[in-house]
């Protein structure tokens, strides 16, 4: 019993944010006891109605601060504190999770776009829902969401397309007389071969490939938007040659196209790309370290097989993902805790299990800057140095500042939760640990955490001394080592 | 014998005699004995900084030719002289403060800096420049490995990371940097405010993350951060209330400079800050009308270097600093159709400091695409570098802080330009 507990927590943590208790009860009532039972219902997630975005601002959910009406579509802040709405209580925490997990990997920041085209319009192309956007614009985010477990090869057209990344890697003022390398490199680079797979000389190919490939603005009045535009006059209709294969039967050179047909360049590059023999590794391998273990030497083996079949399924995610959350070594108790959280993980989780009801997660908006992650402005194209990246002095500081921000604010619902707990210290910390699931401590370290309990005077119960002390044990726990591995 | 600044800087510094500013030469002599209190500030301009921008030779028909929209014009540069081979060169027009500084003797500029087979990629680049070790970048920092060298147990203060991750530039072996990108806000805080309890729980929490099991690495860095803020906790607080002798601007650069200044003037112990300042990576807008990214970039680092330099010296503590600015790389000669530049080679190096000796080392490249210009790579678009960065780090390690660069470089790289 125990042991299933535990695999179904994990489970939940690395295919979402984690759970609250009454998230664990509704499973059990649906029936989704066992772990493979519900893994299915995680990587099945089309099936489940994606209706969160309607209980934003509802009672009962973890609030947010509407200036005058949330505008999660044009307004940077309200964008953000739509999606942690999500994270928080979405039903389909997987779609969510490598939403965030492409955030990272296809690493666009707002600040630059909003430099060139507004903060406005720069939000718009992060972050719009084509179904609420007045032009039906539909932001980069969605596009992560769309093939979150979707085609590679689909969703690099789809972000080579993408107006957010035009502006990004500035493909829109990529020229045939000047051509511009910046997003030929970082497509090489870092969306899919890797470093040192590549030459120079296949840079300024692929600048060339992809002139012509820009935006424009169609639409009147409010539904005037950015939308991606192949203009023809702009593209270097020139052969392109490769160091590497382009084509099946081997050939390394794209031929010469007329202006017209020359949009084809871009994706014959983006199939090569996809179907270099160092993209599939290198995906396999990035994922493994989300799901499976960050921190010893990876599984070689269940790599190469999950790299296979990024390839045997015509460059789909949703296999790899569903083989890494399958496997034996998925569950494996050697790789429990084995990843350092995302601040956006920690913070989605301790709100989950601590509580939310009266926070706002706008209010977890600095603290994440704080700790080293604002979403929609990572650092660089890179993404987020991930891993140890996470931690340092100050950044670990500011995720136990964050564990007092709220346990402050939730000390009397904390209070109210603990009543049923509070016949002891050792109580209190037994339950603060159950409901918080962190990597177990070892004595010591559960010791003085019942020695802080006992400190201050004897143990009464009170409501005045458990409102201290389940506030002050969360908040210990909540800002340990210990939680933020996930 | 006097000698001209043209003389000064053409010769370099050979040609340094007392005679020029010699008073503040004199100081800086005696004030060098008190070596221990030295601090080296390490500035990383992220991005690849486009030096031909930052120091333009703009008397060379090439650079016009090449540079139709990005050209600083001779009568808008600030002009510095020549150099030892007999380039006109001139700063950036928003440098007023730093040419003030290179008046004084205080600022040097290494041009063509770089290393052999250079990598235009951000992040393999920085990396090189991190390890100084271009053939395998992995592992420890240059300095990092520098604060391996200091009496053990480390202080975790020993070092100062001002953005909030620890650069690898500072990773080391035997202790964590701490990451203090606002001293301000670096406190514990406890739901329990104001009462006991929070005593309590800070002792609790010092207590759970002194568990660093040997068998979980990962969970044992991530409790050392934790001890590291404890330990450095009261230190900083003491930072936080520095009054500064000037007004820094009000930007990140500006704030990282104004709370180094605080920790060397409340002598917390720091012998290495790392600074930081973005959006170098210009492929884009550099310089439209003569204001572009690249002129607000130069407007924030003059501000913030002058705040500094200002106040540095109204504390008297400039001449045991010594500021050293570095780039992942230089940027492609010609621009591209976005009025910008993209990924280049070779670069540049300034350092500022009480014990700099000021002037202008190494020589400009030809800026003409000739397939047999010895100074530039890749078929004429990129600088090739002339002084290897490792050349000049080794300066710093022997000259500056005291320590073996044979060792820390794991080559010799010595005989490079004697800035220090």
């Amino acid at each position: 019993m125990r042991q299933r507990e535990q695999e179904i927590e994990h489970l939940l943590r690395r295919a979402g944010f984690g759970a609250t208790e009454e998230e664990i009860n509704e499973y059990a009532r649906l029936g989704f006891l066992s772990f493979t039972h519900l893994a299915g219902r995680l990587l099945n997630y089309a099936e489940i109605p994606d209706d969160v975005d309607s209980f934003v601002g509802g009672p009962g959910y973890v609030g947010v601060t509407a200036r005058g009406g949330l505008q999660p579509n044009t307004n940077l802040t309200d964008a953000r504190q739509r999606w942690l709405f999500r994270m928080v209580h979405s039903q389909r925490p997987l779609q969510e999770k490598m939403a965030l997990f492409w955030h990272n990997h296809f690493a666009t920041a707002h600040s630059k776009i909003a430099n060139d085209a507004g903060a406005e319009e720069a939000t718009r192309m992060l972050a719009a829902k084509p179904s609420e956007d007045p032009g039906g614009a539909k932001g980069q985010l969605e596009l992560f969401r769309e093939y979150a477990l979707g085609n590679f090869r689909d969703l690099l057209v789809a972000v080579a397309q993408d107006p957010a990344m035009l502006y990004w890697l500035d493909g829109r003022t990529n020229f045939r007389n000047q051509p511009q390398e910046n997003f030929a490199r970082e497509l090489m680079e870092l969306f899919t071969m890797g470093v040192g797979t590549f030459a120079e000389t296949d840079v300024y190919a692929g600048a060339r490939v992809f002139t012509g490939w820009n935006t424009a603005r169609p639409g009147a009045g409010a539904a005037r938007h950015f939308a991606f535009n192949y203009n023809a006059a702009q593209h270097d209709t020139g052969a392109k040659e490769f160091t590497f294969p382009i084509y099946p039967g081997g050939s390394r050179t794209i031929p010469a196209r007329g202006g017209a047909s020359g949009m084809q360049d871009g994706l014959d590059l983006i199939d090569a790309v996809a179907r270099h023999p160092a993209t599939g590794p290198r995906l396999a391998r990035k994922l493994y370290a989300f799901f499976i273990n960050e921190v010893d030497a990876p599984d070689d083996a269940l790599i190469r097989e999950v790299s296979d079949l990024y390839y045997a399924r015509g460059f789909a995610i949703e296999p790899m993902v569903r083989r890494l959350i399958l496997s034996t070594q998925f569950r494996d108790p050697a790789n429990l805790y084995k990843r350092y959280s995302w601040p956006v993980e920690f913070v989605v989780r301790a709100l989950k299990e601590v509580g939310w009801n009266g926070f706002s997660v706008n209010d977890a908006l600095t603290p994440l800057v704080n700790m080293g992650q604002q979403l929609f402005e990572p650092p660089d194209v890179n993404g987020w140095e991930l891993g140890r990246g996470w931690f340092s002095s100050g950044a670990m500081l500011a995720r136990m500042n964050f564990a007092a921000q709220l346990t402050t604010n939730q000390k009397f619902n904390l209070r109210d939760a603990f009543r049923d707990h509070a016949s002891s210290p050792e109580s209190v910390v037994a339950h603060a640990l159950d409901r918080l699931t962190p990597q177990p401590y070892t004595s010591s370290g559960q010791a003085a955490l019942i020695d802080y309990a006992n400190t201050g005077g004897a143990w009464t119960g009170s409501d005045t001394q458990l409102a201290t002390k389940a506030s002050g044990v969360v908040h210990l726990i909540v800002g340990s080592g210990e939680y933020q591995l996930v | 014998m006097p000698i001209t600044r043209r003389e000064f800087v053409k010769n370099g510094v050979a040609a340094f005699t007392v005679g020029f500013s010699a008073p503040a030469f004199l100081s800086d002599l005696a004030m060098a004995q008190g070596q221990f209190r030295r601090n080296l500030v390490v500035l990383y301009l992220s991005g690849g900084n486009d030096a031909l921008s930052m120091l333009v030779p703009y008397n060379d028909q090439a650079y016009r030719e090449r540079r139709p929209s990005l050209q600083i014009p001779a009568g808008s540069v600030l002009q510095i002289g020549s150099d030892s081979s007999g380039v006109a060169l001139g700063l950036n027009p928003r440098l007023s403060g730093l040419r003030t500084i290179f008046n004084a003797g205080r600022l040097a500029i290494i041009q063509r800096t770089g290393y052999a087979n250079s990598s235009r990629s951000h992040f393999q680049g920085t990396d090189i420049w991190s390890t100084g070790d271009p053939s395998s970048p992995q592992g420890t920092g240059w300095l990092g490995r520098y604060l391996d060298t200091l009496p053990s147990p480390v202080d975790p203060l020993s070092a100062w990371s001002t953005v909030r991750e620890v650069p690898r530039t500072l990773l080391a072996r035997t202790v964590g940097v701490p990451a203090i990108p606002n001293a301000g806000q670096y406190a514990f805080a406890s739901p329990n405010a104001g009462t006991p309890d929070a005593q309590f729980a800070r002792q609790s929490a010092t207590r759970i993350s002194s568990h660093l099991p040997i068998d979980q690495p990962h969970l044992a860095f991530v409790n050392s951060t934790a001890q590291a803020a404890f330990a450095t906790l009261d230190r900083v607080a003491g930072v936080a209330a520095y009054q500064p002798s000037v007004a820094y601007p009000n930007n990140g650069l500006g704030l990282a400079l104004s709370t180094v200044a605080g920790a060397m003037q409340r002598d917390v112990g720091t012998k290495v800050f790392w600074v930081q300042t973005g959006g170098f990576d210009t492929h884009a807008g550099q310089n439209q009308n003569q204001a572009g990214t690249y002129a607000a970039l130069m407007t924030t680092l003059d501000g913030a270097l002058t705040a500094f330099y200002n106040d540095l010296r109204n504390q008297g503590l400039f001449n045991d600093t010594l500021v050293l600015q570095f780039s992942e790389f230089g940027r492609r000669i010609t621009e591209n159709g976005s009025q910008g530049t993209d990924h280049g080679a070779a670069g540049l190096m300034f350092a500022i400091g009480g014990g700099v000796r000021g002037g202008l080392y190494g020589t400009a490249p030809n800026l003409r695409a000739t397939p047999d210009n010895p100074t530039l790579e890749n078929n004429g678009a990129d600088v090739r570098h002339e002084t290897d960065f490792r050349s000049v780090y080794a300066s710093v390690i022997d000259s500056w802080l005291g320590a073996n660069s044979v060792n820390l470089l794991g080559g010799n790289f010595r005989g490079g330009p004697a800035f220090i």
